[in-house]
Formats: structure tokens, sequence, C-alpha cells
């Protein structure tokens, strides 16, 4: 490099040259141009010495001047295949997916390994669900009686010890719920391999004659048991007729409202599925209409305390039509309103 | 004429499958770096009307998804020199930029500034056939355009149409519809050598890439780095480079010069590194950290240590103060700037109504330069910038990236060229359908 360096004449001079320069003469332009050849010249030489072999230029470490990033050409395929967006597909899903499909089918195609998997497999999974801390060894149950509590072991069928992956709990505590005395049943597993069952059982609150026989309801009226005789719960009201059963409400409203003489009341009757007849002890009925049948009851305990209805001979008290009470009498008592009719009568002619 | 008529025409259609593709990189083969840009192009809801460029002076519709830089191998005097040199740096700047965007691209715009560009003025007369003016009689006055010998080995990089005139009035930029007898146009051509297209299509085809377009760096550079008022009314872009410097002269949105001078940066360099003994990365190094071209007092109490490593203690630890490295930089850039003043008056700047002169390049980023362009080149000087575009990394906004932001908006929105228009009916091969259609047209 060095014998170029004294080829162009303004190089010594940078001084010179930066002032801005007079007008050029021919002559000066023509010398300028002939440096301007020789200076492109020098250019042309530097730059292939420079580019001449790989670009790798001679240079110091101290310049970091770094290896050539380029990448090789398969490289470069391989990144543009990549950036493909159906082969990049093809590589990372496809592929994978049909080898993994391949050994699969490959290794399942023979019966025995295939038979050794789910072998193998029902092995480990038997394991874990044997361990002592998934096994339930007792059932314990809460708030029933004994019948209810014999009642839900029966229908419960559980074998203990049992895991807890084999007891469907949803399932049990239906089953449970189903059983006529239970009203609200919780199932749930507690530590110590516990089945644990909380159970509300129903109240009985009324009787059902029909002809079938004797039925406990609740309040509800659903059935909870059936009795052979009365007299095995006498502290329970007695309803009868077709279709008692489904207005247990009302039928409670109306027992309550006649506790003035629940000594007499021997229970209530439904009359075809519509209105209710209250029947009392000695052979006598309050028949009430279908509609507001608790007014009209309150009506004739409102008579009978300021008639003494309900003490007379009196067969049935008739309240269906509300403007018009009516009593039917009984035989004997209408022969002697007849009888008293007539002295009345002969005593007055 | 032909073939290079049917290589542009096959070029542009790739173009046009480029943008359906929606993917499409520009490569700015430069002598100092190559950058590549890969640009997604999304034309949909882009309307452009008439004059006015529109939000983002007109370059919406486009948006840079990746960008990288590569020092350039191979590359010199902006025209490949050693092929696979100049393949592996495309190559790298390739990758990193789909790398970067995550997606392949196919078709590649370039773009180079060396392979001698001429500038030819070239003018075509025609009557005009029916009443008003249609597509057929431009391409009658394109074709009737006499075209120079411009010598074997060539190539036709650019012809566009400037201007159009219709009988008495000039400066028509679409005649069409319009009623007038005589038509006439002017057309501005740019010729390059053959075998530097040809190396770079070759480079390109061996990086498995597809060439969609080729335009000269002077022209995208123009694009980028003048406003709108200074493309209309008149500009020179210099555009100084590694180891070329681009003119190129813009008028009424057209450009009607280009020219480069085959010197740049990389001389500075070569000659700081020729005066002070230094080798050539270190050179480069103080010159972009310390460069210049006004010396003030402060520069010669400003000392610079020179590296080297012969071993020689003495040549090892040498000073130089700044005010010798400007001393060394400035005959250099004063002598580049003489040759482009002279190319300019060559190419008769004198007379264009307006003198706007805009320095863009990496080169251009020396301090002061704007203070020694305008003694050399006159009052109206400018450093320019490339313009804004969607997406574009901070790094590659500096006058450096210039040409490869132009080629992104001549890769969206090229200006119409030769080849874009029709070819006259008498052009036609014998067969052609369309030869048959007008042939009924003209008889019935």
């Amino acid at each position: 490099m060095q014998p170029l360096i004294a080829t162009r004449p303004s190089r010594g001079t940078p001084t010179k040259s930066a002032r801005p320069e007079p007008a050029k003469t021919p002559e000066q332009s023509a010398q300028e141009k002939r440096a301007n050849l020789i200076s492109r010249a020098v250019a042309n030489v530097q730059a292939n010495m420079n580019t001449g072999k790989g670009g790798a230029k001679p240079q110091p470490d101290g310049e970091r001047v770094k290896a050539d990033p380029a990448p090789s050409r398969a490289a470069y395929r391989m990144q543009r295949v990549m950036l493909t967006p159906a082969y990049r597909l093809t590589i990372r899903v496809i592929f994978p997916f049909l080898i993994a499909l391949v050994v699969a089918t490959v290794y399942l195609s023979d019966e025995e390994r295939r038979d050794n998997l789910l072998l193998t497999f029902n092995d480990v999974r038997n394991q874990i669900e044997t361990r002592p801390e998934f096994m339930v060894k007792l059932m314990a149950v809460d708030g029933a009686s004994d019948e209810t509590e014999a009642d839900i072991r029966e229908v419960a069928q559980i074998d203990f010890p049992i895991s807890t992956f084999d007891l469907d709990l949803d399932a049990l505590r239906e089953t449970i719920q189903g059983l006529p005395a239970v009203g609200h049943a919780s199932a749930r597993i507690r530590q110590q391999g516990v089945l644990e069952i909380d159970v509300v059982e129903r109240d009985p609150a009324l009787l059902w004659r029909s002809r079938d026989g004797i039925r406990v309801l609740d309040k509800t009226g659903i059935e909870i048991a059936e009795l052979d005789t009365r007299a095995a719960r006498p502290d329970l009201p007695v309803v009868a007729g077709f279709g008692a059963n489904d207005r247990t409400e009302e039928a409670l409203r109306l027992i309550r409202i006649a506790s003035p003489f629940a000594d007499r009341l021997r229970g209530l009757e439904r009359i075809g599925n519509r209105r209710w007849d209250v029947v009392l002890h000695p052979d006598m009925r309050i028949m009430l209409p279908d509609e507001q049948p608790e007014l009209a009851l309150e009506r004739a305990i409102a008579l009978h305390e300021a008639q003494d209805v309900l003490n007379r001979d009196v067969a049935a008290l008739d309240l269906r039509l509300a403007a018009r009470p009516t009593i039917r009498m009984n035989a004997p008592a209408l022969e002697r309103w007849r009888q008293i009719k007539d002295v009345y009568l002969g005593a007055g002619n | 004429m032909t073939m290079l008529y049917e290589t542009q025409r096959a070029m542009r259609n790739m173009r046009k499958a480029a943008l359906q593709r929606g993917v499409v990189a520009v490569l700015d083969v430069g002598s100092s770096k190559i950058a590549c840009l890969v640009l997604r192009i999304d034309q949909s809801g882009v309307h452009y009307q008439g004059d006015s460029a529109g939000s983002l002076a007109g370059q919406v519709g486009f948006r840079v998804i990746g960008a990288a830089t590569t020092r350039s191998r191979g590359v010199n005097f902006g025209e490949i020199d050693a092929m696979p040199e100049a393949e592996r740096a495309i190559r790298t700047a390739v990758q990193a930029a789909q790398k970067m965007a995550n997606i392949r691209v196919d078709h590649v715009i370039a773009c180079f500034s060396g392979a001698e560009p001429r500038s030819y003025g070239l003018a075509g007369q025609v009557e005009v056939e029916g009443q008003a003016v249609t597509e057929q009689d431009i391409a009658r006055v394109l074709a009737a355009c006499d075209v120079p010998d411009y010598g074997a080995g060539r190539e036709v990089l650019h012809a566009q149409p400037v201007n159009f005139a219709l009988d008495h009035r000039s400066g028509l930029s679409d005649p069409r519809g319009q009623i007038g007898h005589t038509l006439s146009t002017d057309l501005h051509m740019l010729t390059v050598d053959a075998t530097a297209i040809q190396n770079l299509a070759y480079c390109l085809k061996r990086c498995d890439l597809e060439l969609a377009g080729v335009a000269s760096s002077s022209y995208v550079t123009g694009i980028s780095s003048l406003v709108e008022d200074e493309q209309e009314l008149g500009a020179a872009v210099i555009d100084m480079g590694g180891t070329t410097t681009g003119i190129s002269i813009f008028m009424k949105k057209h450009m009607i010069y280009a020219d480069t001078v085959r010197m740049g940066g990389d001389h500075v360099t070569s000659d700081i590194s020729m005066a002070l003994q230094i080798p050539a990365s270190h050179a480069e190094r103080i010159k972009t950290f310390y460069g210049g071209v006004v010396a003030t007092g402060r520069d010669d109490l400003e000392r610079i240590e020179l590296k080297c490593e012969t071993g020689d203690w003495n040549h090892d630890r040498r000073e130089v103060s700044v005010a010798e490295l400007i001393g060394i930089m400035r005959p250099r850039v004063e002598e580049i700037l003489e040759e482009v003043r002279y190319r300019l008056d060559a190419a008769g700047f004198d007379h264009l109504p307006s003198q706007q002169i805009v320095l863009t390049g990496g080169a251009s980023q020396i301090p002061g330069l704007d203070g020694l362009a305008s003694r050399i080149l006159g009052q109206r000087v400018r450093l320019g910038r490339p313009l804004r575009v969607h997406g574009l990394p901070q790094a590659a906004t500096g006058p450096g990236f210039a040409s490869s932001v132009g080629m992104c908006l001549f890769a969206a929105r090229p200006q119409d060229e030769w080849w874009d228009f029709e070819v006259p009916v008498d052009r036609y091969p014998t067969k052609s359908l369309r030869r048959a259609v007008r042939w009924f047209k003209d008889n019935w």
C-alpha cells in the first residue's frame, strides 16, 4: 500500500484544500481530472485488494471482526422449507403423528402383547384402588330410627371393605332417598374409611284409611308406612276417601281449626275427591263446601258456640251452600220435633 | 429491445404474483452493506387519488415485517464481482429477514447502484387515429420513440414516459380521452450493463429466489428521500454510498436523469487507512467516531489513539489530532462532491427551475457535510432521511437505508414504465385474438 500514498497531490496537504478554492483555470481543472483518474485507479486497485480472497481482510483482533456468519446452502434451504406452512405442518404434526400411529399399530397387532398390556394396566389400577387409604370399612347411619336404619342397610347392599373408586355415592344417596321413610339423605366418606350417611326421616302426620288398609302419611301426603290397626297410632288424625292423600295440607289445617272439639273428632272424609266432611263422634258430620272449607268450619264452630248445635240430635250440619246452612236431623229427633209441633198446634186449637 | 421488453414484462407479472401472495422481499445490494426487508402487502383499502399522496405519503398498504442487514461481501462499486461471496451475503440477509418475519419469501425486488447507468431522453410523435386519445395511441407514441443506439451488452433498466403533449398543450400526465391531433411524449430511459443484471439475477437464482423487479438505486433513493414538493418542482438526490455515489434528478414526480460516481465512503476510509497506516477496520471506526469535514480549534486538542498490531512499539503507539483526520477526509469528500457537481452540470441541472439538492446515503452522515456541499453544489442543500414506513425498525431509519425504503415504495406502488402500457396492435403476433378484434373494430 505504501507506494500508492504519494500519487495524490492533495493528500499531503489536507489543510490547503480545506479552504474554499478559487475559480479554477483550465490547466488546474485538467490537472484535477488527471488526479481524479489516478485516484480512481488507486481506489480500484485497493478495492480489488480488499475484496480479494473470500472478503476476509487481514485485521487485528482488537477490532472484533466476526467470522463470516453466512449460513450454508443446506441450512438456508432447510430454513426456507421450515418456513413453508405446509412443510412445517407436515414435519411438526403429521409426521410425528403417523410415526406414533405406526409404532402403536405394530406393537398392538400381537394378541399376547395386547393382553399383557391390558393385564398390567388392570393390575396397576387395582393396586392403586385397593390401597388402605382408599378403602371404606364401615357405614355409620345418623338420624334414623332402628327400622329405617335396617332398611337403609338392606337397600345399600355394600360388602365392606370396599374401595372408594367402586362406591357411587350419588347412586347410594338416590337409593336411600327412595325409601319412603327417608325425607333427605346425604352420603359422604369420612376419614379412616367410614361411610357416613345422614338421614332426615319424614314425620308421620296423618293416617289415611282406604280399602287397602291404613297408611301413614307425612304432611305432604307421601306414604311412609302401612299400619295394621288404627290403634297402633292413636295420636294421629285419620282421613279417608279417594284423593285425601293429595290434600293433606288442607286436611291438617281443618283438623287444627277443629281443635275445640278434638275429643269428638273421628276424622275427615274426602267426598268425591272434591270436598271434605268432618266426621264427629256420635255419628255426626259437618259437610264443608269445596271452596273455602276453613271458613265454613269456623262458621260451624261459631254456630255451635252460639246455639250448641253439635250437642243436639243432628245427623249432619250442611254448610255446602254458604247462604243456606242446613241441618239434617235424626229420625227420632224429627219424630220428637213433629210431636212437639203437634202438641203445640193442638194446644193452640 | 424486444428481449428486454419481454423480461421486464415477465418481471412485472412476477411482481403481481408476489403482491397477490402478499409477501415480497426487497433487497438493496450495496457495496458496504446488503439490506433485506420483507414486506407484507395489503392493497385492499388503498385508493390512490390523483395528485395528493394521501395519508402517510401514500404508503399505506404495506408493512415491513422483517429486516436484516449484513456486511457486504463480493460486491464492489455496486456490482457483484465475487459471485459465491455475494451469494452468501445475500443468503445471510434474506435468511435473517425471513426469520424475523417468520415467513418464507420467494419473490425479491432488488436494486443496485453500479453498472454505469446512462440516461437518455427520448421523444416520439404520432397522429391520433380517432378523435380522442386511446390506449392504443399511447402505445403507438411510445413505440414511435426513436431509441438511440445504446450499445450492445447494455439493458434498459427504467423507461418511463415523463410527459405527454397533445397538439400545443404539454405537461399532460394522462392524455387518454382527450381530443387532439398530434400526440407526442418524452421518455426517460436508463440503461445499465447487462452483465451486472445477469450476475444479480444468477446470484438470486442460486439463493432460490425469483427476481420480481430490478431498480436503480439512485431512482429508489429519490422516491424515498425527496418530499412530494421536491419531486414535483425538481430536485437532485445525491446518495452517498460505500463505493458509489448515486445521482438522480427528479422533476414532475418523474426521474429525468440518473448517474453514478464511482466513489464513496469507503474511499474516505481507505484514504485514512493509507495516510495513517492503520487497518481499514480501525480507519472506519475512527472515521465514524471522530470524522468530519470542517475543523475547528478544538479539534487540534483532541487526540485519537491509533491501534496497529505490527509489533513495532513506536508505530503502534501513535496519536493523531482530529484536525489531521479531518484534513485527510475533506479532500476526498470534496472530490466526490466536485465529481457530482460535474455530472449535474453535464445533465443541465442548472437550467431546472428548482435547484434543491438532497444528500442522503450512509456517507452523508459525516458531520458538516451540508456546509461543504452547499459550497460546492449550491445553496439549497439539505440532508435527507428516508420516509417513515410501517413497521420499519428504528435501526433501519437512517439515511443509509434510503434506498431500502425507496424499494418498499417501488414495490408497493411502482410508476408506470414503458412495458406497463399496451403493446401496439401491429406488434402483436399475427394469430393474436386481439388483432382480430381490432380488425373487426376498424372495418365495421
